[in-house]
């Protein structure tokens, strides 16, 4: 099983590196883009889990681990690799 | 009076401070390493140094909070005892949960380094004792990851619990966004927990501590926290 994991700022905390960027699309004549959001993607190949463990398993390393709650939102898939 | 360095792969301040507290202060000194079997009984005051521990991978101080060593401080600190993080240390105090809050990267998105102007908020710290209420101190920062960032609940009970030690200030003391270097919520610089045996704070005193260097204003936090050792003025 694959999970793919969206790491983001939350509502409310400063993107500093999406602000420098939506600047560069502006300037480049992009002005339909009104928003930005940057962030971390991370894939993880897991082994002998169900669907249901998976995502418990996954939430757990995102609260513990990959995503900083205080300012990070995670999310996330399952897919089932070939 | 046994003070502790921590040394994670990536730390670079590490030295530094070991400097200070051995060879200008003259106390008791000892490398703690971050892994293997670590007893953190004997010390009194341990230090986490700035640097990038575990290469900031992930985000600074998140990998390093999971350390055999962090167990052991997260205890060390719980008993009661005094804990010092300085930049990277102030991540990893944060990503650990024995500070609130985090740090973000910088609002102007460079690495800063500098020294800029601090203003002493709270001088009833063990960390402070020797400053002077509301006086200001020029102390080096050097980040990428600097900007402090709490929620508007978060900040009020820093704020109401006096954790806040020191801000950003101007020359004169003007705690104001033109002096805020990184964009920290409130100008915050460093801060304590609640027990106050626990502080995070940026900018580097350990840079500013040598008598050979003309700055020396970061001597008053270390001699803050020898006395306050002296005076076992702590829980």
């Amino acid at each position: 099983m694959i999970a793919k994991i969206h790491i983001t700022f939350k509502n409310g905390v400063l993107d500093p590196q999406g602000k420098a960027v939506h600047h560069a699309l502006k300037d480049l004549g992009y002005n339909e883009v009104s928003e930005i959001q940057m962030g971390k993607y991370i894939e993880l190949k897991l082994d002998g889990v169900s669907q249901e463990n998976a995502e418990n398993r996954v939430t757990e390393m995102c609260e513990k681990l990959f995503a900083n709650t205080v300012i990070e939102s995670y999310r996330f898939t399952l897919e089932t690799s070939e | 009076m046994k003070c502790g360095v921590v040394v994670f792969p990536g730390s670079n301040c590490d030295h530094d401070c070991f400097h200070i507290l051995k060879y200008v202060f003259k106390l008791d000194t000892e490398w703690i390493w971050h892994k293997g079997d670590v007893d953190l009984s004997r010390f009194d005051l341990i230090l986490l140094p700035g640097g990038y521990s575990y290469g900031d991978y992930l985000r600074a101080g998140a990998i390093a909070q999971f350390s055999s060593v962090m167990k052991e401080i997260i205890r060390f600190a719980n008993s009661g005892r005094m804990v010092l993080g300085i930049c990277n240390g102030f991540q990893v105090l944060v990503e650990s949960g024995l500070l609130p809050g985090a740090l973000k990267q910088n609002h102007t998105q460079k690495f800063i380094c500098k020294t800029v102007a601090i203003r002493a908020e709270n001088v009833s710290t063990p960390f402070s004792s020797e400053c002077v209420e509301k006086s200001v101190l020029d102390i080096p920062i050097a980040h990428h990851q600097g900007s402090y960032f709490i929620g508007s609940v978060g900040l009020q009970k820093l704020v109401d619990n006096q954790q806040v030690v020191f801000r950003y200030c101007g020359p004169e003391g003007e705690v104001t966004d033109q002096y805020n270097p990184n964009g920290s919520v409130d100008n915050i610089a460093g801060i304590v927990n609640e027990k106050k045996n626990v502080m995070g704070l940026m900018p580097h005193p350990e840079r500013c501590a040598d008598p050979a260097w003309p700055n020396l204003d970061g001597q008053i936090i270390f001699k803050s926290m020898i006395e306050s050792l002296q005076r076992g003025v702590l829980l």
